[in-house]
């Protein structure tokens, strides 16, 4: 293709618009799985170990606090996938990429099962410490509304026969959806919410160093977790997909 | 840190909101690459059913 060749050109002679074919990228992806897997699952056993063994019990909130190891980590991941999601639906839609549309659409179960985690977590974390299992508060709010923007984006996919359709209708939701990733971000600081402020931001944390490096231990962990699961999502999305090219119908051992 | 294995299980009286925290996230880990696995699997046999059945007319 020139126009491939061209941008190989301009980045110097390394294209690296060649991953963007999904023929190319399913074996990358393939290879790039087991790292992930095997990382991801290292750093959740060191993190839970220092998490639940060796880091002490917390002052205020006893041993309920223990939760924070999954809490705040599927809550991260269940924002970063969201905006991770609506980039590549947003590269979809302008460059008319289908790998970047595929892209979202891997990304897509994964970031909800992430947000309903952190709601479930948050929950069971919830009784112990506020005495109730849910309040309307803005945290908990804006959480669940992505969660209904991670399944909208689903089954408005699933809705719509025609898949490239389906992907720039989707992807339209995806970005209007970003809107909300700040709101449950800046929530604790807008409105007086239950739910406790940020113990890291930016700007510092206010955690003691072994509770802070088993959180940042579990959301590595988490990340790698993610990671694999989307690589593993787009490579079944791309043989389906695909599945009328000569060689994917290889891939899967048909003529 | 913990002077028992059961004072660990125990987690000062929070036991069962920690471990059923804990449980739900490794429950969710697991199902999800099974459920993947089982997707890619049925994409495999569709595919190979549709191609046996088209050369089958041919």
């Amino acid at each position: 293709m020139p126009t491939s060749k061209l941008q190989g050109q301009i980045k110097g002679n390394i294209n690296w618009f060649k991953f963007a074919a999904p023929q190319r990228f399913y074996p990358l992806a393939g290879k790039l799985v087991p790292w992930f897997t095997v990382i991801g699952i290292l750093l959740a056993a060191y993190g839970l170990y220092l998490g639940m063994w060796v880091a002490p019990t917390d002052a205020t909130q006893g041993d309920a606090y223990r939760i924070i190891y999954v809490h705040v980590p599927t809550a991260w991941m269940s924002m970063v996938i969201y905006v991770a999601m609506a980039g590549w639906a947003g590269a979809g839609l302008v460059f008319n990429s289908r790998l970047s549309s595929m892209m979202a659409c891997a990304l897509a179960p994964t970031g909800a099962l992430m947000a309903f985690l952190a709601l479930w977590t948050g929950a069971v974390w919830g009784k112990p410490t506020w005495g109730t299992w849910w309040v309307w508060d803005a945290r908990l709010t804006s959480t669940l509304v992505l969660l209904f923007l991670y399944i909208g984006f689903m089954s408005l996919h699933a809705a719509i026969d025609d898949v490239r359709r389906a992907d720039r209708a989707a992807g339209v939701l995806a970005l209007i959806g970003v809107v909300n990733v700040p709101i449950i971000y800046f929530s604790v600081v807008w409105w007086n919410t239950l739910h406790q402020g940020a113990s890291v931001s930016f700007k510092g944390t206010s955690m003691a160093t072994p509770m802070l490096v088993a959180m940042l231990v579990m959301a590595l962990a988490f990340w790698a977790y993610c990671i694999a699961l989307a690589l593993m999502r787009v490579r079944v999305i791309i043989l389906d997909r695909e599945r009328h090219t000569a060689w994917a119908r290889a891939e899967m051992g048909v003529t | 840190m913990w002077n028992s294995f059961g004072d660990f299980l125990a987690m000062g009286g929070y036991g069962f909101f920690v471990w059923v925290s804990l449980g739900v996230c490794a429950l969710v880990c697991i199902f999800e690459p099974i459920s993947l696995n089982l997707k890619r699997r049925a994409l495999l046999a569709e595919v190979r059913e549709q191609s046996q059945a088209d050369t089958g007319q041919s």
